[in-house]
């Protein structure tokens, strides 16, 4: 394993040690590290939500700005003085979002394949945010952003794109002039604007965008930054004056950090990092990596046009054509470059029924690499090898915990893709075939490597979206387990009860007809 | 519907990211320079002089009669040479170059330096013909800077040339 790739498995268990942490008080739909994005998005429509109401009371003059906005904090602290606190803590807050964000993607190992956009329109992303913080703290115009504005200035002198230092804008206090602000201002307002279209680029290639977290972690976090604004007020530093360098500055280190770190080193040091990290990231991709899985296939033939795998793609790579063999029929497409290779889409495949009396079981859409007549034929096997007293199926996600450990002469284990290619009938069947009892493994709630698969099947099997698995399937003999790849040991315990629960519970009356697909007549 | 145990755990992390935000958002103080510092901030942005010669009563007898300047005067500019020299000490020896691919813009210079607080000899010269020996303007002053007090040495012609402020 060479370095890059130790360091981002270690990262990654390390995020997964404290997301599943998180998930005890949280659960997972309200767990802000498997939603970072969305926490990100949210936070950034309080900044801009905010700013439209300073943006409403702000005094460009040079002599009015300052005043302006300390009037906030002092004579409006219950509304301007709370929004300004907020406009600058959900900030910050969603600059920790962002870089959060990025660690975990890079952990995760999504930056390559069809994750290569998302990773490459997110880069610039960074910049832009940087941008729009930095050029928020000038607006204020006290001391602190006096040191940001020279020492930004001085930065930017370091590269060849003036013909005279910009820093020369700021030498003396009668360099400035009003029109500074208002041009500043529009620089304020239209970076953000950029930041949002470049949003919409980062996100429009997936399906079914987490556009904001749960209503549960907006409240939380809206009340969360209300109180911190309340309690510690966003205030001004002392009024800028270009004569004097400031003395102890109460320092935003979320957004300014760059300043201390370029007196410390020099601009060539800090230019030098800021553009090595960028082509690093923008490198990432061409590092080595897994090589990619084959993508779903449609077949023609199977395919009833019926977009449930249109629906129910998380990385929006399936379109609906006109069918080209049956006139007012749709056939699904698959863009391969967008295609995660998760099997989600076999899944919600109605042709995926293994009840079909075809001795090859093919689908309107399928996984090569684990075609859905391998998953009926491995089925067909373990129930054929079945020995011993309780006869248990477990359906497992090769991303979750790890369940071959269990297998036994009454335990099959039947490893998937992810749990959302798991056609929901393939539980009826297993039953009707002799299993006593079925154990599906998901990935912890909202912890799903792709995106969706654990959503999907639990809906599915709830009978809340289609394909659903049919009412007279007895819940009894159907246990769903949200596990996580650390969580081996659970899962072993909770099949052990399941299993207990199927042997002391008496429901052996539940029992579902068998079905023999081979038989002539079936019960 | 949470849990106690939840509800607890979930307000302790969140009042720990409140607290992380509120800390890290205007602490620990920044102090950018010590307090018995002063700086000097040199920050000249000059055109350099051309290099004009005569031309001759024969080359102007060519020329249209429109377009007889008396002077050639090329487009380049001259490098400017800077020396600034602090207590008597040498601070700084440069010499700047115009800007501009046919290098007829400003040359610039922007340096700045932390001195101790206090009196101190400053001396700065520049020439911005090279052609000409010697230099064209020099400033030699006594200066005294307060702490945290920013001077700038700048060069305006309408201001006589070099000046401090």
């Amino acid at each position: 394993m060479n370095f890059h790739a130790a360091l981002r498995n270690g990262t990654k268990s390390v995020f997964l040690r404290v997301e599943e942490a998180f998930d005890a008080p949280f659960g997972g739909q309200d767990n802000p590290l498997r939603h970072l994005g969305a926490m990100g998005l949210y936070l950034l429509w309080i900044v801009v939500g905010s700013g439209l109401y300073l943006y409403t009371v702000l005094d460009t003059g040079i002599d009015a700005v300052y005043d302006s906005i300390g009037m906030l904090s002092h004579e409006q602290w219950y509304l301007g003085g709370v929004l300004r606190s907020l406009h600058r803590y959900a900030s910050d807050a969603f600059m920790l979002a962002m870089m959060l964000h990025l660690v975990r993607e890079w952990s995760y190992g999504r930056y390559y394949g069809f994750r290569l956009y998302s990773w490459m329109t997110g880069v610039p992303l960074i910049w832009l945010a940087y941008i729009a913080g930095i050029g928020g703290y000038w607006i204020v115009w006290d001391q602190l952003a006096q040191v940001s504005a020279t020492a930004t200035t001085e930065l930017l002198d370091w590269l060849p794109i003036f013909s005279e230092p910009s820093a020369r804008n700021f030498m003396s206090p009668d360099a400035i002039s009003d029109r500074f602000f208002t041009v500043l201002v529009f620089i304020h307002l239209g970076v953000p604007l950029l930041l949002i279209l470049g949003l919409w680029a980062h996100v429009h290639r997936i399906g079914h965008v987490d556009y904001l977290p749960t209503r549960r972690v907006m409240l939380a976090t809206a009340a969360t930054l209300t109180l911190l604004a309340l309690f510690r007020p966003a205030l001004s530093n002392p009024p800028a004056n270009l004569a004097i360098v400031p003395g102890d500055l109460a320092f935003d280190w979320f957004i300014l950090f760059i300043h201390p770190l370029t007196d410390l080193t020099s601009p060539a040091v800090v230019w030098s990092l800021l553009f090595a990290l960028t082509a690093l990231l923008f490198a990432l991709p061409l590092l080595p990596h897994a090589s990619a899985q084959p993508v779903a296939v449609v077949d023609p033939a199977n395919c009833t046009g019926c977009d449930r795998c249109h629906a129910d793609c998380p990385y929006a790579a399936i379109s609906m054509a006109p069918h080209p063999g049956r006139p007012g029929f749709k056939l699904a497409v698959v863009d391969p470059d967008l295609c995660a290779s998760c099997g989600i889409c076999a899944g919600s495949c109605p042709s995926s029924t293994p009840f079909r009396r075809r001795e090859t079981l093919i689908t309107g859409i399928d996984m090569p690499q684990l075609p859905v007549d391998t998953l009926r034929q491995q089925l067909e096997q373990a129930l054929a090898r079945f020995a011993g007293g309780t006869r248990i199926v477990v359906f497992s996600c090769a991303r979750g915990a790890d369940a071959r450990g269990l297998a036994a002469a009454d335990t099959a284990v039947i490893d998937l893709i992810c749990t959302g290619m798991l056609p929901p009938s393939f539980v009826e069947y297993a039953l009707r075939g002799g299993a006593d009892g079925v154990v599906v493994t998901a990935c912890r709630d909202g912890g799903c490597d792709f995106r969706l698969g654990e959503r999907w099947t639990s809906e599915r099997l709830l009978g809340e979206r289609e394909p659903h698995l049919r009412h007279s399937v007895p819940p009894s003999r159907l246990q769903l387990l949200l596990c996580s790849a650390h969580d081996h040991s659970a899962l072993a315990t909770a099949v052990a009860e399941f299993r207990n629960r199927i042997e002391t519970l008496g429901v052996a009356n539940d029992r579902l007809p068998s079905y023999l697909r081979r038989a002539p007549n079936h019960a | 519907m949470l849990k106690p145990a939840a509800i607890v755990g979930q307000v302790i992390l969140y009042g720990a990211f409140a607290a992380f935000i509120g800390y890290f958002a205007t602490s620990p103080t920044y102090h950018q320079i010590a307090d018995d510092v002063a700086l000097i901030k040199l920050s000249i942005s000059h055109l350099g002089d051309r290099e004009c010669r005569q031309r001759t009563p024969e080359e102007l007898a060519k020329m249209p009669p429109n377009m007889r300047a008396p002077k050639d005067c090329p487009r380049e500019r001259s490098d400017i040479k800077l020396e600034v020299d602090l207590d008597g000490e040498p601070l700084v020896r440069t010499v700047m170059h115009p800007t501009g691919l046919y290098k007829d813009g400003v040359s610039t210079v922007y340096r700045r330096f932390e001195v101790k607080a206090g009196s101190h000899q400053l001396t700065v010269r520049m020439d911005d013909n090279l052609v000409k020996p010697g230099f064209d303007y020099v400033k030699n002053e006594q200066i005294t800077l307060a702490p945290r007090q920013v001077m700038v040495i700048d060069f305006n012609p309408d201001r006589g040339g070099l000046f401090f402020k």
